[in-house]
């Protein structure tokens, strides 16, 4: 079974998100860069899968050199070899489209990517490659089974969930409880560092958008605190302070 | 400006996010809506209300459930027929699987997250949420065709509309679209959803265990609310996935969210961020999540939640 991952490089999800050069460029001092939450759920099933099957798992990551030590841990929780399509992720389509041509070339069983990723939180590159490819496309799947060249996938939907009979090779939107995330052990992170690491240049460069400047919301203002013992006081500021019953 | 609008329907009724994205629409140009799979026409006729001039209705049975490639195949056909230069709707579990396809087949722009109307004095830029709410993006889309998917709950739903004229609309949908095959749904039937609500009762692991969530849904039936819960809670099966919030899980943007028995960690806020009021009631004073909070009261769940139910059904009453 040949899978491909397909990761993102997002700052972690404690970081505290700041701009500069105007507000026109992400501050990236001090922050800790992540596998999408979400990509990482998409791996730990991938390696799953291949405990299961056998095979071989590729992870692909659209970014710049300082993608790297990000795509090293997925090489270290259990991918075999990683592409890196080496250009500035400058917006979805751009993406997609680098994310297909690459998997035109590969002929893999298997698509896995996250439901969204934590910076943009587009929520659509999984469809554009699924409909550049000419594959189904699912998201957000929680569960993943695979039977020969079939699948039995369960998707969210809003206020539940259903199960879905499908046929290999399609592209998933994960997230949990699809697996469990996994931590990177000794051997793991050894072996990483000889694994394979191909940077290839992008194909089109075509974009659709286009970032002027960024924003952060006002700042909250201080909390009002009322006593446990007179609750009516916190129904009267909801009705007739905030006005929201 | 011609605009199409995906409406979603929840039990046959338009969902009130897609009312949102019609009045979204309305503000931009002409709006043709399009809904597919079984639906009353009087139901559909509401929309022109929210400022449709037109719905399109493919009424095929096999559209009943939220398809992802038969939905794309049915949007881009009715962008096309209309030649609408805008397609707009409301960002969900669904749409989000549908639009990347529906952008790739029109060649359009994709723009998700969408909080603001268009600024088109040079171009066409909008503001969306980025970093799960904790940033926005002024972003300027440049190709000629363009998909907007809108935040829930950014826009205020226009209800001085005229009347919607229901026009069949056929698609020739190839079997192979239909590949993929459900084979059970599993769906609470008649609740709110958590998406779509105006308000939210949250409870954590400070509730203790999935037997004590009769305060939560005391409070919920109340005040209307959907209920949801911190990521714990969901891992440990207390409450169902869908209703786990934060960061990896629903986003949600009420009027207003109450908090019960949540720390308040970041990636739970993140999911809360752009509730317009939080209430937080936890024991602990120190609870990070007072700082992110409107109203709070430090007290135990156990005994402010009955006090705070037999206050609010005497308000409502
Ligand atoms: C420093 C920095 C600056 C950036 N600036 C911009 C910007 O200005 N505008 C902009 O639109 N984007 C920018 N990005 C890129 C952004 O991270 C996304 O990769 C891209 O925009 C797709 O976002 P999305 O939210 O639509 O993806 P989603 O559709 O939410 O992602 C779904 C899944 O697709 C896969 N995926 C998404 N992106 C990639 C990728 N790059 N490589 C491999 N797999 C991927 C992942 O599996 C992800 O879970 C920037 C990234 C970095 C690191
Ligand atoms: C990558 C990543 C993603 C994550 N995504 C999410 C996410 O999407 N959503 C999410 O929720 N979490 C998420 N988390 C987990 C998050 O960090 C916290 O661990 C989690 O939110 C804590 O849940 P909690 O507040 O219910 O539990 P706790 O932190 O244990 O808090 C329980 C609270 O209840 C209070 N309490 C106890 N008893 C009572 C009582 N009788 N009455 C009133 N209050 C009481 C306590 O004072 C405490 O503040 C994520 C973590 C990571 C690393």
């Amino acid at each position: 079974m040949n899978i491909l991952v397909c990761i993102t490089h997002v700052p972690d999800t404690t970081s505290r998100i700041a701009f500069t050069n105007n507000d026109t460029e992400f501050d990236k001092n001090g922050v800790q860069f992540i596998i999408g939450p979400y990509d990482d759920y998409a791996l730990a099933r991938a390696v799953e899968l291949k405990e299961q099957n056998g095979g071989k798992i590729t992870v692909l990551n659209v970014g710049e050199a300082d993608s790297d030590p990000t795509i090293r841990k997925a090489l270290a929780i259990g991918a075999d070899e990683a592409i890196r399509v080496n250009a500035f992720p400058s917006d979805s389509f751009f993406v997609a489209n680098q994310i297909a041509a690459i998997a035109k070339d590969g002929n893999y069983d298997l698509i896995l990517m996250g439901r969204e990723s934590i910076d943009f939180n587009g929520g659509m590159v999984h469809g554009m490659v699924g409909e550049l490819l000419g594959l189904p496309s699912f998201s957000p799947v929680m569960q993943l089974e695979i039977e020969g060249t079939s699948a039995k996938i369960t998707r969210e939907i809003e206020g539940g969930k259903e199960k879905l009979e499908v046929t290999l090779p399609f592209v998933a939107g994960c997230q949990e409880p699809i697996a469990e995330w996994k931590i990177p052990n000794m051997r793991g992170i050894m072996s990483a560092r000889s694994k394979p690491l191909n940077v290839v240049e992008p194909t089109d460069t075509t974009t659709h958008s286009e970032i002027s400047s960024y924003e952060l919301p006002p700042a909250k203002g201080a909390v009002k605190m009322v006593d446990a013992d007179n609750v009516e006081e916190l129904v009267d500021l909801l009705k007739n302070e905030a006005k929201v019953i | 400006m011609s605009v199409l609008v995906f409406i979603e329907t929840e039990e046959g009724k338009i969902k009130k996010s897609s009312r949102e994205a019609i009045s979204y629409g309305a503000a931009l140009g002409e709006v043709t809506a399009l809904a597919l799979g079984t639906v009353g026409t009087e139901e559909l006729n509401t929309a022109g209300a929210n400022g449709a001039t037109k719905v399109l209705h493919v009424s095929d049975e096999r559209l009943n459930a939220g398809l992802i490639q038969p939905y794309a195949e049915v949007l881009a056909s009715a962008a096309n027929h209309t030649g609408a230069e805008i397609i707009v709707t409301a960002k969900s579990s669904l749409a989000d699987a549908v639009v990347g396809r529906v952008a790739a087949k029109l060649g359009a722009s994709l723009v998700s997250n969408v909080v603001s109307l268009p600024d088109t004095s040079n171009g066409f830029q909008v503001k969306r949420s980025i970093y799960t709410g904790k940033a926005f993006a002024n972003v300027s889309l440049t190709t000629d065709k363009k998909v907007l998917a809108i935040k829930k709950n950014a826009v205020e739903i226009k209800q001085d509309g005229g009347n919607a004229g229901v026009e069949a609309f056929d698609v020739n949908l190839e079997d192979n679209l239909f590949g993929a095959k459900i084979t059970s749904t599993e769906k609470a039937e008649g609740d709110i959803l958590l998406p779509e609500a105006d308000i939210v009762v949250s409870g954590g692991r400070g509730l203790k265990g999935p037997e004590n969530w009769g305060v939560i849904e005391d409070l919920a039936k109340t005040l209307g609310a959907a209920t949801g819960c911190s990521k714990p809670v969901s891992d440990m099966d207390w409450r169902p996935h869908h209703e786990h919030v934060g960061q990896t899980g629903v986003k949600v943007s009420p009027t207003l969210y109450i908090a019960v028995g949540i720390s308040g960690a970041i990636q739970h806020l993140a999911g809360v961020n752009s509730s317009k009021y939080i209430v937080v009631i936890n024991k602990d004073e120190e609870a990070p999540f007072f700082k992110a909070a409107d109203y709070g009261i430090v007290g135990d769940a156990f005994e402010v939640l009955p006090k705070l139910n037999e206050a609010l059904k005497k308000a409502l009453a």
